[in-house]
């Protein structure tokens, strides 16, 4: 059965083009996926993403529990409400779920997974689970996220006093508890704003009350390509179980130091590494005319790879995509887009951060 | 509710056409259509006087969301692609039956078009899907 979130009346009311993702019934957008997208880049837009699942995690050998979980290490966070971004990796190195932790305290860390791989990242978790730790997966919580360069200033209008002072004080990649509410300076999409997580009863009268902000509703499509153009992976489609986080643009969330900290697929990492990684993780844009999708393939001097993910840049109007190709030097690649070889180039990531486009046209 | 205007004909591909004097059709994607792509961001016209066999694809048009090919009605030639839309796919959304269309052909038999369903078959046809 498909589930739905605390927030799924206000969308169909809303007109909301409404679409089965990973087993919840969620908006592809309002009407425009391309002005959604406008409206983050150049004002403030908000998705709700109640449908990812927040996880909480306390006691007493929480940290060592964490540090051997994550291929990221948690011991680099020192200041209370920080955030960091980690994979979580089989003994294989294949990644199991990307996701963010936040460092509470010493006794409590909350993770925030994607909505897909839930119920396999709670297994996990529980498989591994020892004493001095416990897992609360929390269904009882809202989460929305509010993101754009007028987004904050509008999110702490529709807060009320205190979420409000909270709210304004947070550094980026910084959350703080006010109330049940937790709020963090944290996001999706390449632009400054805030993710909220708060009580289901809450949702609505705030959501109704960012809309009288003016913070336009946007829909999974339009996070897709705001991610894509700040050049951020998704789940599934850029790495998965079967692909190593060093052939996925992920190799900077691995903390090798210390090297005596043992988490899991590191070993696998190591001899990756010895071997020599065959593939590499880069942007292209595409130079001839059309739209490059996901799984297309792509041909370089050095062999050929595939798009993970492609589409089109409302911002650059151009075509875009991540693939993963192998090891060399090559600055262009041919791109097969549908029965033609169109030209494209290889680039940095990202396309796009606040606002700027981060590539030369 | 998408528009479906009556003086128009529809293929099950979603396809309109509007019959002008001389064997010549005017083509388009639905309402329903662009409703269901959403935003057009890439549309790729026919060249003139490209010869085609019925219900042969022969256009593409890419939204935010996927390519679709366009086909054409009927055998025939085309004899205009609408040059708009490289600059302003956006026009297929704003407007599908006007500013929108994508090519107008001469047909080789306009009885080839008997096929094609009225605005009240197209509905139902739309309803059924």
């Amino acid at each position: 059965m498909t589930q739905k979130t605390v927030l799924n009346q206000v969308h169909c009311e809303a007109g909301g083009k409404m679409v089965d993702f990973a087993g919840w019934d969620m908006p592809l957008h309002y009407g425009s996926q391309k002005d959604e997208h406008h409206a983050v880049r150049q004002d403030a837009g908000m998705f709700d993403v109640s449908h990812m699942t927040v996880i909480d995690l306390r006691g007493d050998s929480v940290q060592a529990f964490l540090r051997h979980l994550l291929a990221n290490d948690i011991a680099r966070l020192k200041v209370s409400g920080k955030a960091l971004y980690s994979c979580m990796l089989q003994p294989d190195g294949g990644v199991i779920d990307d996701l963010i932790v936040y460092f509470i305290n010493e006794q409590h860390y909350r993770m925030v997974v994607n909505a897909g791989t839930t119920e396999k990242d709670v297994a996990w978790i529980k498989s591994r689970l020892g004493d001095g730790v416990d897992m609360r997966v929390r269904d009882d919580l809202a989460m929305m996220a509010i993101q754009g360069p007028n987004a904050r200033s509008k999110a702490m209008q529709a807060m009320s006093g205190e979420a409000r002072q909270t709210a304004d004080t947070l550094a980026p990649f910084v959350g703080a508890f006010c109330g049940e509410w937790f709020i963090a300076r944290t996001g999706y999409t390449g632009e400054d704003g805030f993710e909220i997580t708060l009580p289901d009863t809450e949702a609505t009268g705030f959501w109704n009350a960012l809309i009288k902000e003016g913070v336009k509703p946007c829909g999974l499509g339009a996070r897709d390509t705001l991610r894509l153009e700040a050049g951020m992976n998704l789940y599934g489609q850029d790495m998965d179980e079967s692909t190593s986080p060093l052939e996925s643009g992920l190799g900077w969330t691995i903390a090798w130091e210390p090297t005596e900290r043992d988490f899991i697929g590191r070993k696998a990492l190591e001899q990756q590494k010895t071997d020599n990684v065959k593939m590499r993780f880069v942007g292209v844009l595409l130079e001839d005319k059309g739209v490059m999708r996901t799984h297309q393939k792509v041909i370089t001097a050095e062999g050929s790879g595939e798009l993970t993910s492609g589409g089109f840049s409302p911002t650059l109007n151009r075509s875009i995509g991540f693939a993963r190709i192998p090891k060399g030097d090559s600055e262009t690649c041919d791109v097969e887009v549908r029965d033609k070889r169109l030209k494209a180039r290889v680039v940095k990531l990202p396309f796009v951060r606040n606002g700027k486009t981060c590539i030369e046209l | 509710m998408s528009k479906i205007p009556d003086d128009l004909k529809y293929s099950k591909s979603h396809e309109w056409v509007r019959v002008e004097d001389g064997n010549v059709i005017i083509v388009g994607i639905t309402d329903h259509a662009q409703a269901a792509l959403g935003d057009m961001v890439f549309v790729e016209t026919p060249q003139t006087g490209t010869r085609l066999d019925a219900e042969e694809a022969c256009s593409v048009v890419e939204s935010v969301k996927s390519a679709s090919d366009i086909y054409s009605p009927a055998a025939g030639e085309i004899v205009a692609g609408n040059s708009n839309l490289a600059d302003s796919p956006e026009l297929i959304n704003d407007d599908p039956y006007g500013e929108g269309w994508i090519f107008q052909m001469r047909v080789d038999d306009t009885d080839a078009l008997v096929g094609l369903m009225n605005a009240q078959a197209y509905e139902a046809f739309c309803e059924e899907e």
